[in-house]
């Protein structure tokens, strides 16, 4: 037993080509943003705090696809959701359709902590926002803190080439080829475990580029993009219809509880049964272990536990490895 | 060849006090609902076109909470959601936020086929509903849905809620079972969310099937939560939660929708029956009673092997079934 964090920025067709330019700053956020968990960790800040504060950090990186960095629907704007939940009470709070909330993590957490619901979308999200300015400190933007030039190109190639990008795709043959062959960035999401076995997992994203307004995707749904009970905490991402119809997080722990299968074991088994190239995930259990399986090309991805182990990865291990740390 | 096998809901969570014209009522179109499916399999649908077909009704029939006689929200609007999925092949779609829909089930199911996505929502619903135009998705003005019914009882949740602090924070001297009663009227001290069950019409409406090849289907429609916060969602659009289909079962819930949500109450039916090889009753009951902590809610079940389960920890639930063999019920308690 032990503390444990993992987080992770995306899974997809991550090109083992990616430049440096583009491959750089986002392991420098992943390796920030592990670094701060681990230290509320250490601190003793509850798992459910940990989470919200880290997945707050990636969100205000343009780096990846969620709050500023948000990827684009087919209009051009954002839609963003989040979703977070406390193993130790299973309580809940889910937002989809927030275009001017700067964290939306933050906004699902209120919508747990202070509505008699768990899930609010669109404009009742956004009215519920406006009321939570003054007395919770709820920031708002004008679209143009979340939109980057990056994310506008990327729209544009999604429509030249006619289709809905996952986080990370295989390039068309004979379509106009991705921005400097960095063709996507990725849903954002954080797992974290105290050394009581407390547990609690957030998961944040602008969702599928060019996607139709109104999409929701796998990350606010409970049991599909986020989980936390009393076994463990988990975060996907990739291919948002996929991840809902194979109810990603809640099976990891479904398998721990029925079958009996240990974390790495259960994490694995839904992994595989996924279709190729479509899901990743970030999973701690109540013992502090963790496990950080996709099977997709690559996951941005990072995890600590008490016990001194740490890694910052893309690709799976023994690929493109340099950059993975030792132990601190 | 499997013997199909048809269930119903209209809610759980029903009001002892509720007058027995209306329970009649709700008997009959249950019974309605459940021939038209009957017909249906007989026929030899997919189950996933007979769940679309007894849930468009149940939304057409104004005495249950989906379509005609939604719950309203605090403006007095209405915002439907639903959702179907598909056991075979495990393909879903959920709509949520529709104000114009006649037959938020059927939108649904375009989502799940006609769309690249597994869920829209709002506006985008709405517009996506107008492209379908030429797929028979009929749209409404918003005050179609709305009932003398469902108004009335609009009224009655208000002024519970006035009382009311919130319904999660308990008074205090107040036992944790009742929260934020102090000073409220509660008939037959019965409440869901919060508020005395006699706001409830008959409630959220789903459906399960498996027909004669052993495929399994389930649909749930509602106007959600009387009372809700505009753009308030809840658990009958959220597959795993109050939707569920594979090829081991299918699933419908009704009743609290956050309680559903944090149990993710229908994926756990068939996840118990997967991973845990529990029969189909075993699976419901296990779910009911360890699952839902103090959150009221029921569900209705089918196997692959022709099985029907229900489970609901309140005080009865709207539901009725039918089998190949000829046998038939609809019950309230």
């Amino acid at each position: 037993m032990g503390w444990a964090i993992a987080l992770h920025g995306g899974a997809g067709d991550i090109p083992l080509s990616l430049p440096a330019e583009r491959r750089a700053p986002r392991e420098a956020t992943l390796r920030h943003c592990l670094e701060l968990g681990v230290a509320a960790l250490k601190a003793n800040r509850p798992p459910l705090d940990v989470v919200e504060l880290v997945v707050r950090e990636l969100e205000n990186s343009p780096c990846f696809n969620a709050g500023k960095g948000s990827v684009l629907t087919t209009n051009g704007t954002v839609e963003m959701e989040a979703c977070i939940m406390d193993g130790n009470t299973k309580k809940c709070g889910a937002v989809s359709g927030l275009s001017t909330v700067v964290n939306a993590i933050s906004l699902a957490r209120l919508v747990m902590e202070r509505t008699p619901h768990i899930y609010l979308a669109f404009d009742g999200a956004e009215a519920f926002a406006r009321e939570q300015v003054k007395t919770m400190g709820v920031e708002t933007a004008h679209s143009s803190h979340f939109i980057t030039t990056e994310n506008v190109e990327r729209l544009k190639n999604a429509k030249e080439a006619k289709r809905v990008q996952i986080d990370y795709t295989q390039p068309i043959k004979g379509a106009i080829p991705s921005t400097k062959g960095d063709s996507q960035i990725g849903t954002v999401g954080c797992v974290a475990v105290d050394g009581h076995g407390i547990l609690a997992s957030a998961t944040s994203t602008g969702g599928l580029v060019n996607k139709m307004v109104g999409r929701i995707g796998d990350t606010p749904i409970i049991g599909a993009g986020t989980y936390a009970n009393s076994y463990c905490a988990v975060s996907a991402t990739g291919k948002g219809e996929s991840i809902i119809q194979a109810t990603v997080a809640r099976d990891v722990a479904a398998l721990m509880e029925y079958k009996g299968l240990s974390l790495k074991e259960a994490a694995a088994y839904v992994i595989e049964r996924t279709p190729k190239g479509n899901v990743g995930l970030v999973a701690v259990s109540a013992n502090g272990e963790v496990t950080m399986p996709f099977n997709t090309t690559g996951m941005f991805r990072a995890c600590a536990t008490e016990d001194g182990y740490s890694e910052i990865g893309i690709w799976p291990s023994g690929i493109n490895d340099d950059l993975e740390y030792p132990n601190k | 060849m499997v013997g199909w096998a048809i269930a119903v809901h209209g809610g759980a969570g029903v009001d002892p006090g509720l007058p027995v014209e209306r329970q009649e009522e709700a008997r009959r179109v249950l019974e309605r609902c459940l021939r038209v499916g009957a017909a249906g399999l007989r026929a030899g649908l997919p189950a996933v076109d007979v769940v679309e077909m007894v849930v468009r009704e149940l939304e057409t029939d104004p005495v249950f909470n989906s379509g005609r006689g939604s719950a309203l929200t605090r403006k007095g609007t209405v915002e439907m959601e639903a959702s179907i999925m598909d056991g075979h092949g495990r393909r879903c779609g959920a709509v949520s936020g529709l104000t114009t829909v006649k037959n938020p089930v059927s939108l649904a199911r375009l989502v799940m086929d006609r769309s690249p996505h597994s869920y829209l929502a709002f506006d985008g619903a709405e517009e996506f509903a107008r492209e379908q135009a030429l797929q028979g998705v009929e749209v409404v003005d918003n005050s179609y849905f709305i009932t003398e019914e469902s108004m009335s009882m609009l009224k009655r949740a208000k002024e519970a809620n006035s009382i009311m602090y919130d319904y999660r924070v308990p008074a205090p001297g107040v036992d944790s079972a009742s929260p934020g009663l102090e000073g409220a009227k509660v008939e037959n001290g019965l409440l869901m969310n919060g508020l005395p069950i006699s706001v409830y019409a008959p409630e959220t409406v789903g459906c399960v099937v498996v027909d004669s090849n052993g495929w399994c289907a389930a649909a749930t429609s509602t106007g959600g939560l009387m009372n809700k916060m505009s753009g308030r969602i809840g658990d009958s659009p959220l597959i795993g939660s109050g939707t569920y289909a594979c090829s081991d079962c299918a699933v419908s819930c009704t009743g609290e929708g956050e309680a559903i949500i944090r149990s993710t109450l229908a994926r756990d039916v068939a996840a118990l029956v997967e991973y845990k090889g529990l029969s189909l009753q075993e699976a419901v009951d296990y779910a009911i009673k360890e699952r839902l902590d103090e959150g009221m809610a029921g569900l209705i079940a089918v196997s692959r092997n022709g099985e029907v389960a229900y489970g609901f920890n309140t005080q009865g639930m709207f539901r009725g079934c039918a089998t190949e063999d000829g046998f038939m019920e609809v019950s309230i308690w």
